[in-house]
């Protein structure tokens, strides 16, 4: 404290300044990103697009109507699979908070949790790809759901978890069984919460590209059966920017504007349900 | 008189039934509530899936460790300290791809470090709401949400290119993709996930700590310095660990700037894979089990260290919240 | 003519090794109100969640003894309809905050997956409403959400609930002690009404309000039942010298 005291301020002064800049700079790849995606690939947008298949190179237009159905088909798989299961554990953990077994399985939940995508690729790879001796829809599915389950458990149980416990005593008071007053008072109650949470892990896999590299892996053609390989918009994305073919990039570029538009509007429903449908108490 | 003997025989029944642990009590309650089959279904089904979780994560576990067999069997520790990758004689040493995990991160966090705290102490500690703070943690937050394969194309049409005009300047050879490329790539990725756990940590300080510094006349330079970065500082490291373990497991992004080279990298310059990159690169191309087993074996270190480190980085989250509070 | 409606017999209550309750005995009689009073931590709220088997639920929760309902135990009767039976209104006010003021009133019902008809409903919830003098307050809101309601008013509207699946006893935990002074005296006078159609046991720590509106009084004082007896004979003259403390206010 022998610094006088105009130093002192100079010294606040220059570290203000220093964090400003720094945390702003952080933000300027999301400009650069929006700027580039946009500039670059509404170009490329327009009804054909969504309509058509792609054309081989050298050819003009074309669309990646394959790839948004795909990734649709991709996602529901995921959706389908993972939401029951992640629901049930999700209020298994919330309603058994103390046990041993709780303990061992939030630890392997967030094991779950932070495998590499790319590791769970191989994982579906194994079980069904190989199995089944063909790259599939489903097995893309399950390599997404398999990301999706911690998402889902964790914000189902931190929702439940935040229930007053004098909801359910309520509905115990008025003689409902425990199932009863698990899936008519305490899971409506934290419906948003849920949802929220739901809509975010389907936010987060329908921008996965590394698991379905040798899951769905691609396909060119429109393909309904999911035993079959199916494309999706990331793969469009990471096929088409690697490519040497200026035409190609740009199909990539519009790939990734309709990708970060349906992530973003996933994020942003989840965000307004989780502020506008609150259960108040 | 006898009313005490009864309070005895009664502790004595509870005693007699209660064999030190609270498991008797635990399944005398169970079975005491089930008297709705509906509802010993309905528990039964909450056990299932929560058991089925668990033998799934056992299960990857194990499939991973019997499915890189052949190549542990083949290899041993060899694998970790062999150079040479090479397919076709099937001759498979993962050191280069090791090293290029390591680099590739360790710079990333290098470079996430300043600007995530800088974040972190702007929306924790210097405006808490207001129009800046609410449009830097929406950036953030969209940041947060880009699929990292818009990140790895963002990489090859800008920061690629960017690394490329440097290496011109300084007479490097201009492949522009390589180690310090995807770092970049890497911290751009990372720096929203690190910013945001350290927002968490630097919120969770309880403000009488600070207000006392400001009250004895220091300046915010000298609160963050001196109150703020001691009290939080394993919560921050704990929060650098935990983006350190994303950056390890980051693939696409990686693999679409690093140039994919199996070479040992002898400068940041140097393309190179890391250990996600050539998986992603090679799995599907991969024809002998050697091959396949080798390249699973790097998944099952992926797998486990990011485990590990997340865990660490949890745990500390965790002691650091208690001790808080 | 004073019926016995519920007896308290040899009763004891705890968590894991700890006991609570130690052999309590007494009876409630029928159309009367019952209060429960005694300094806080004593087992009031235990007492009171053995009488409709909530006790079980907590974790480690033991007990022994029989409560007699109509001359049948309780404990040997199916839980869930010893609760439809035996009603209870919480310290704190929760409807369900999902559920609309008229839904939340046949709660029971809907939760139970007890089908009615309209016209049932209808008259249920207004018979509810009526009953706790809330009817003329929300009539017009019927379909808003029973979270909208002040402290006081989702209190009664917790106990139209508790009304409307028509109990044997209705059990209260200090149903006003997070209520303002006016909605207290309402719920006060409330009690008094309902007491000619169901049986009430009441829970307080405040011994005024206990003298006001109960008919009979059991002072608990650390898990033990020290005096039982009509609520005038214990305010006038306690046989124990305990009672006499507490309600003299030695002790709180
Ligand atoms: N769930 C529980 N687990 C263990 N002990 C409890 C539990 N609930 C209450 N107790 C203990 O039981 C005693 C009586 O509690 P309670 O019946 O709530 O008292 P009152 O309602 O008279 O204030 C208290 O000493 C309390 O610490
Ligand atoms: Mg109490």
């Amino acid at each position: 404290m022998m610094e006088t005291i105009n130093k002192r301020i100079f010294k606040d002064r220059l570290f203000t300044i220093i964090v400003v800049v720094l945390a702003f700079t952080a933000c300027l790849p999301l400009l650069g990103i929006l700027t580039f995606v946009i500039k670059n690939g509404l170009s490329a947008i327009n009804v054909e697009f969504f309509i058509r298949l792609p054309k081989p190179v050298g050819e003009h237009g074309g669309g990646i109507s394959n790839a948004i159905i795909g990734t649709f088909i991709v996602v529901l798989i995921a959706f389908i699979i993972a939401t029951p299961v992640s629901l049930l554990t999700g209020v298994y953990l919330s309603e058994n908070r103390k046990s041993v077994f709780s303990e061992v399985l939030r630890v392997s939940i967030d094991v779950l949790a932070s495998i590499p995508s790319i590791v769970i690729g191989i994982i579906a790879y194994l079980w069904i790809v190989k199995p089944m001796k063909s790259f599939s829809a489903l097995s893309g599915g399950c390599a997404l759901a398999m990301i999706m389950l911690p998402v889902i458990i964790k914000s189902t149980e931190e929702t439940l978890n935040m229930l007053p416990l004098t909801l359910r005593e309520a509905s115990f008071a008025l003689g409902v069984p425990y199932y009863r007053t698990i899936l008519k008072v305490i899971i409506p109650a934290g419906l948003s919460g849920i949802i929220t949470g739901i809509l975010i892990a389907i936010a987060r896999i329908a921008g996965e590209t590394a698991p379905l590299l040798f899951t769905a892996f691609g396909n060119p053609f429109m393909n309904f059966n999911i035993t079959k390989p199916v494309n999706t918009l990331p793969l469009v994305v990471f096929n088409y920017s690697t490519s040497p073919y200026e035409q190609w990039h740009t199909i990539a570029w519009a790939a990734a504007l309709v990708l970060l538009i349906i992530v973003f509007t996933f994020t942003l429903i989840a965000r307004i349900i989780s502020k506008k449908w609150k259960t108040s108490f | 008189m006898k009313n005490e003997e009864k309070k005895q025989n009664h502790n004595q029944e509870i005693c007699h039934l209660n064999p030190d642990s609270e498991i008797f009590f635990r399944i005398r309650a169970f079975f005491r509530t089930q008297h709705s089959p509906a509802d010993f279904v309905f528990r039964t089904i909450l056990l299932f899936s929560g058991i089925m979780l668990f033998l799934l994560i056992l299960s990857i576990f194990c499939s991973l460790i019997i499915n890189s067999m052949p190549s542990i069997k083949a290899f041993g520790l060899k694998f970790f300290t062999g150079t040479v990758w090479d397919p076709v004689f099937e001759q498979f040493g993962a050191l280069p791809f090791v090293a290029g995990t390591l680099l590739t991160s360790f710079i990333a966090i290098i470079i996430t470090i300043p600007f995530s705290i800088a974040i972190s102490i702007y929306l924790g500690e210097f405006s808490k709401s207001g129009a800046y703070s609410g449009l830097l943690k929406n950036s953030i937050d969209l940041l947060a949400g880009v699929p990292s394969v818009v990140y790895g194309f963002f990489g090859i049409f800008v920061i690629v290119p960017a690394v490329r005009y440097i290496q011109i300047r300084f007479n490097i050879a201009p492949y522009g993709v390589g180690i310090l490329t995807a770092s970049i790539v890497l911290s751009v990725m990372i720096i929203p996930f690190a910013a945001s756990l350290g927002r968490e940590i630097i919120e969770m300080i309880p403000s009488e700590i600070k207000q006392a510094a400001y009250a004895l006349g220091s300046t915010r330079y000298e609160v963050v310095r001196h109150v703020i970065f001691p009290y939080a500082k394993s919560g921050l490291i704990a929060g650098i660990l935990l983006a350190l373990g994303r950056a390890i497991g980051e693939t696409m992004a990686v693999t679409m700037v690093i140039g994919n080279s199996n070479m040992m990298p002898k400068t940041i310059f140097a393309p190179a894979n890391t250990m996600a990159s050539i998986i992603a690169n090679e799995f599907t191309e991969a024809v002998s089990n050697l091959h396949l087993s080798s390249l699973i074996e790097i998944g099952v270190v992926l797998f486990i260290v990011t485990t590990i480190i997340s865990i660490a980085g949890k745990i500390i989250i965790r002691k650091f919240a208690v001790h808080i509070s | 003519m004073e019926n016995e409606l519920l007896i308290v017999q040899n009763f004891y209550a705890g968590f894991g090794r700890c006991n609570i309750l130690k052999d309590i005995n007494f009876t409630v009689y029928q159309n009367k109100i019952t209060a429960i009073m005694g300094p806080s931590g004593c087992g009031k709220t235990t007492m009171i969640r053995c009488i409709n088997r909530m006790h079980e639920f907590s974790p480690g929760a033991t007990y022994s003894g029989k409560i007699l309902l109509h001359g049948e135990d309780i404990y040997s009767m199916n839980p869930i309809l010893v609760r439809r039976k035996i009603g209870m209104v919480f310290q704190r006010p929760n409807p369900f905050p999902t559920m609309s003021i008229y839904d939340n009133v046949i709660s029971g019902f809907i939760l139970n997956g007890i089908k009615l008809q309209k016209q049932e409903k209808d008259k249920i919830v207004i018979n509810s409403l009526k009953k706790v003098g809330l009817w003329e307050e929300v009539k017009d809101s019927l379909h808003r959400r029973g979270t909208f309601l002040s402290g006081g008013q989702q209190q009664r509207l917790c106990i139209a609930r508790a009304l409307a699946m028509n109990p044997d006893v209705i059990l209260l935990d200090e149903p006003t002690s997070s209520l303002d002074p006016k909605s207290t005296l309402m719920i006060e006078k409330l009690l008094e009404e309902l007491k000619q159609t169901t049986t009430i046991i009441i829970v307080t720590h405040n011994t005024a309000q206990a003298a006001r509106i109960s008919d009979y009084v059991a002072f608990l004082y650390l898990g033990e039942l020290i005096e039982y007896g009509a609520t005038k004979k214990i305010f006038t003259a306690p046989e124990h010298k305990k009672t006499e403390e507490y309600l003299t206010g030695k002790f709180s």
